[in-house]
């Protein structure tokens, strides 16, 4: 039976990995993930999970026992935050490579410097070319539903790689929400067993892990990860339906939010999103502007041919990004706008906003569907990139 | 030279057979070569417990000739043999000798 609670956004995911059991947990404390690994810690304590809790010294040493457990045939995961999953760089790449299909919970947090423990995707933003599959969070009952599905996404035979479950830190992580959490006999049918085809401790077929691969080999294994990240929208989707079934709760690559005859569309990643859905209903009762929205929950395998469905009917598109890349602008605006290129015409900003956790409020998401509503009234576009609410 | 087998031929996460290294020649690595001395050595067998690449071969516990093919002259047989039978010596030296 499923029950509706109260949880913050770390203990709806630490609820989730409760309820996964994994064999191994990696884990290093970084605010505001902190209190994830605290609860699942209590859960350890408890003995109401069989999980063995590695506390390692480092980040980097967290996702190498992850990376070790899951070549040993183990289900493993760890969470992390900002400077944390920086320092697990080097190992993400190796995970991905050695096609570990582990979960990392990220709370997301600005990196530094200047130092700082707020909100923004600059730390998951840089982690874009790792070979993760990355899932995005709007609320806590998405941390909770996105935590299950990771683990059978990653572990899906046509894709085997890792997912990072991304949500904001602070905004979600410390923010108590009420949403429904399956009962646990349902949650471990659902995740089912983890068979993983190659082990590290079946000594009766020794083989070699994390092979050397030069100029004639390294290419080739490159061109796997690509496929099967190809593969996984198709599975994305499925499991989303799958689980939809079991609760009433629909997951696709992304969620389109009255885009169907919107003028003026604005996308974006997290919590944000459910701000900027107050602010295109507000608009459309009180000043008769038709606002959608589409918030991505897939950014990594990123869903191109979907976004440009939703999108196709728009006068305007605004794009939200949380993290900049210097010298560029938006890495989210940029990947929407290449997408478009020969397939859709049509104008584009780009809103850059809440770096170090800088509050966006709902004014300031009126705010930005007005001012794209006003660049296609009068035609004039520039500058493509704003920084909405920074003092200059 | 064997053919190189394709992207869907291979097993994803660069998984190979076990024991491959046996195989490889990394003995170029080395600039000091272990040199033993057979009539100060006891056959007490702590190079062939500590060597890291299982380069001190034995037989019927007996120490034999180091394998070239994988020591790269790290030196810890030496440093650790309780009668000073080993002596590191200059790859360049026997360099030399061979020309």
């Amino acid at each position: 039976m499923a029950e509706r609670v109260a949880l913050t956004g770390n203990d709806s995911a630490a609820y989730a990995l409760k309820q996964i059991n994994p064999d191994v947990m990696a884990v290093y404390p970084i605010t505001p993930q902190t209190e994830l690994m605290h609860k699942f810690a209590a859960y350890v304590a408890d003995g109401e999970v069989v999980t063995e809790l590695v506390r390692v010294e480092s980040e980097h040493s967290a996702m190498s026992a992850v990376v070790g457990a899951s070549v040993a045939g183990a289900r493993a995961a760890t969470a992390t935050s900002a400077n944390g999953l920086a320092l697990m760089w080097e190992v993400l790449y190796i995970a991905a490579s050695c096609r570990c299909p582990v979960v990392a919970c990220v709370v997301n947090r600005a990196l530094s410097g200047p130092i700082n423990i707020h909100c923004d995707h600059s730390d998951t933003m840089g982690a874009r070319d790792s070979g993760w599959l990355q899932l995005y969070c709007e609320n806590c009952q998405e941390v909770y539903d996105n935590t299950i599905q990771a683990v059978r996404i990653a572990e899906h035979p046509d894709v085997r790689l890792p997912v990072m479950v991304c949500f904001d830190g602070f905004i979600l992580s410390h923010t108590l929400e009420a949403l429904e959490v399956n009962d646990d006999e349902t949650v471990r049918r659902f995740i089912g067993q983890f068979e993983r085809p190659d082990n590290l401790l079946d000594v009766a077929h020794a083989q070699t892990f994390g092979m050397f691969a030069l100029q004639n080999y390294y290419y080739e294994f490159k061109k796997q990860q690509v496929d099967a990240m190809a593969n996984a929208p198709a599975v994305i989707q499925q499991i989303g339906d799958e689980y939809a079934e079991l609760t009433g709760r629909s997951y696709g690559l992304l969620d389109a939010y009255r885009c169907d005859d919107a003028d003026v569309i604005l996308l974006g990643l997290g919590s944000t999103m459910g701000t900027v859905k107050q602010a295109a209903d507000d608009l459309g009762e009180q000043e008769g502007l038709k606002c959608g929205v589409l918030k991505i929950r897939s950014f990594r395998p990123f869903p191109a041919e979907q976004i440009l469905q939703a999108i196709a009917g728009a006068q305007i598109v605004g794009v939200m990004d949380r993290a900049v890349s210097f010298g560029l602008g938006g890495p989210l605006f940029h990947e929407v706008r290449s997408a478009r290129y020969g397939h859709q015409d049509g104008p584009m900003l780009d809103f850059i906003y809440g770096l170090g956790g800088r509050d966006l409020g709902l004014d300031d998401a009126k705010g930005i569907f007005r001012s794209l509503a006003d660049a296609s009234e009068s035609g004039r576009y520039e500058p493509t990139t704003r920084y909405v609410g920074v003092r200059e | 030279m064997a053919e190189l087998l394709k992207k869907d031929e291979m097993k994803p996460g660069a998984i190979g057979e076990g024991g491959t290294m046996a195989n490889l020649y990394t003995g170029s690595w080395r600039t000091y070569r272990p040199v033993l001395d057979m009539e100060k050595c006891i056959h007490c067998l702590r190079c062939w417990i500590l060597c890291p690449d299982s380069a001190v071969e034995i037989s019927e516990g007996k120490r034999q000739e180091t394998n070239l093919q994988h020591c790269k002259g790290c030196g810890i047989c030496a440093a650790e043999c309780p009668v000073g039978a080993i002596e590191m010596k200059l790859e360049s030296e026997f360099m030399r000798e061979e020309q």
